[in-house]
């Protein structure tokens, strides 16, 4: 029996809602290839998260609990994980597919000679034993189908919330620690600062199941705060299209788009904006979409589920005190 | 100081894409090529490194002859000289056969800093700058919303959800900015004349020293092998605010009977 590799991506709160759904995918997988689901925690938290590491499907959690893998940029995770592949044999990986793990990815495939596959959708064994990833492309608009070339070790980076989160009632994972010491290389370009900007008790727009999204109909910033309070009703994270960052209405950190982010939320709901092909590229995988806008020939309208056309400080309050009633 | 922008083509958001079935790649004659919009963010960098340093900037390419305009345009902003990289043997790389061919590249250059759009608008992966850091063995200070050199350090601001941490290393190294870094100028006249005179070098892969067999579809470690268009959406409901609050009461029904509240 051989390990499947599964890469905690975590906050100092715990693990992200996206480490939780690789464990349960991993574990469905492991069903089918007899491998043993590995967790891999890197910095301080991995005791107080094992419990729910095991109840999604990891058996074994490798942990190395010094600050210095967030201290440096990358590389410290790299070659941590250059030393959990030695150890477990494992050719699998599975990671969060979000910027700064896609780079530890990118450095360790380099290393060990593997094959990454980013932002996956779907997973499968295919008849041949390779894993067969689906991803999509061109901001959706295409969804392609890829395998690793044999004898490859296999990265795949897993897309927020393109799997659910399951619990099996397994018990807590067996704990193997770390020791790594990092060489110079590793400690390169230092973490001299972390300046915090998001609200810690509103979900990011990349792993929220509702985004609440605002743009240039809203006229001016103090609509965000319009979309804040529909988002803390209904627990959403809050976007915006690049219109309303670049006019300094919302932190460019949440833009929504081709040279922004891209979300797959179970349910998107826009307001005030228009839909252009840019902003589409970033959302049209959303499983749910919402859109009000006050130009009935809007193209968001076009890729909508549901929309209402009006003004959405009419329609926006209206619907506030309208789910305030129903809970 | 010497700088070195890596650019990409990519299809415009706005054509139409089509992914050619012999060789599962891009087919970039398909519909309209624009340069990639994030380049934008790390070639307005670049100039204001040249305004604030005298930077000396060369634009890097790693694309077929006709990509050659997407080099142009790059220059148009201001830039000192382009280097094409092209070899019918590339085509079908995947992203870290691209890298491979970008650092190869770059080992022959003299720079102090390479900075990278953080992604491209057609492949998304991100993978590019930090896989060509690993193979030339430097830091990779990617994702920057700010960036700042004080004599052989470099010090980025590396946007993550939550915010941003400070990461500082000595040069050389890579970088990859952010859209949230500035706000790109447009090409001056001058600029748009002086860029059809300013020097570019193409290469093969055989002047890199760089085999065949090493990039292109054969070595590549992932490999796209099917591929279909994402099937057209049913049309949903849409209703009108008739002023009367009777639209919202609709969705906020729908929304309930979705059960997402």
């Amino acid at each position: 029996m051989s390990e499947m590799l599964v890469l905690i991506d975590h906050s100092d709160d715990g693990p992200r809602k996206v480490s939780l759904q690789m464990l349960s995918k991993a574990h469905a997988l492991a069903e089918s290839t007899g491998d043993e689901v590995a967790a891999v925690w890197l910095g301080p938290g991995a005791a107080a998260a094992a419990e729910e590491l095991g109840a999604h499907g990891a058996t074994k959690l490798y942990h190395w609990d010094s600050a210095d893998a967030y201290g440096y940029v990358t590389l410290p995770q790299v070659e941590a994980l250059e030393e959990v592949l030695d150890l477990s044999e494992a050719d699998t990986l599975l990671f969060a597919s979000s910027n700064h793990v896609k780079d530890v990815a990118a450095r360790l495939a380099i290393r060990v000679d593997a094959g990454v596959i980013t932002d996956v959708s779907g997973i499968e064994l295919g008849d041949d034993g390779r894993w067969v990833a689906t991803k999509e492309v061109f901001g959706g608009d295409i969804i392609t189908t890829s395998t690793f070339a044999e004898g490859k070790l296999s990265f795949l980076g897993v897309s927020s919330n393109a799997f659910p989160a399951e619990r099996h009632g397994a018990g807590a994972p067996e704990l193997v620690a770390l020791d790594i010491a990092l060489t110079d290389e590793a400690r390169g370009a230092q973490v001299t600062a972390v300046e915090k900007q998001a609200s810690a008790d509103r979900p990011d727009i990349g792993e929220a199941a509702i985004v609440v999204a605002g743009g240039r109909g809203l006229g001016d910033e103090s609509g965000f705060e319009l979309m804040g309070e529909l988002a803390d009703l209904i627990g959403g994270g809050v976007g915006a299209s690049r219109a309303a960052t670049d006019a300094g209405w919302y932190p460019h950190r949440y833009q929504i788009g081709q040279t922004g982010r891209t979300i797959s939320p179970t349910l998107y709901l826009g307001s005030g904006i228009s839909g252009a092909i840019q902003h589409r590229a970033g959302m049209q995988t959303s499983q749910n979409i919402v859109a009000i806008n006050k130009d009935a020939e809007a193209p968001i309208f076009s890729i909508a589920d549901f929309g209402v056309v009006g003004d959405l400080y009419k329609v926006v309050p209206k619907l506030i005190e309208e789910l305030e009633a129903r809970q | 100081m010497k700088v070195i922008v890596p650019v990409k083509r990519v299809p415009d958001t706005a054509g139409e894409k089509v992914i050619d079935p012999d060789t599962r790649t891009v087919d970039r004659d398909a519909g309209e090529t624009v340069l990639c919009p994030v380049n934008e963010f790390a070639i307005e960098e670049a100039v204001r490194l040249k305004e604030r340093l005298e930077a000396e900037v060369t634009v890097l390419l790693v694309g077929p002859e006709e990509a050659q305009p997407t080099i142009r345009k790059a220059l148009s902003y201001g830039l000192d000289g382009g280097i094409q990289i092209t070899d019918d043997a590339i085509v079908g790389s995947d992203a870290l056969g691209t890298a491979r061919v970008i650092a190869a590249a770059l080992e022959q250059e003299e720079f102090d800093l390479v900075v990278f759009g953080n992604q491209s608008t057609d492949a998304r992966t991100c993978l590019v700058p930090a896989a060509v850091a690993e193979l030339l063995g430097l830091p990779s200070l990617t994702y920057a919303r700010h960036l700042e050199i004080d004599g052989d350090q470099v010090t980025v601001h590396r946007e993550h959800d939550e915010g941003w941490d400070v990461v500082s290393s000595t040069l050389p190294a890579v970088v990859s900015v952010v859209e949230a870094i500035n706000e790109p100028r447009y090409p001056s006249f001058k600029g748009i004349m002086a860029a059809k005179s300013k020097p570019l070098e193409v290469r093969s892969l055989a002047d890199l020293g760089v085999t065949a067999d090493e990039v292109g579809a054969g070595a590549a470690a992932a490999t796209m092998y099917a591929h279909e268009p994402r099937p057209p959406k049913e049309a949903g409901t849409i209703v009108e605010d008739d002023g009367s609050g009777a639209a919202a009461a609709q969705l906020a029904d729908w929304l309930v009977e979705k059960k997402f509240v």
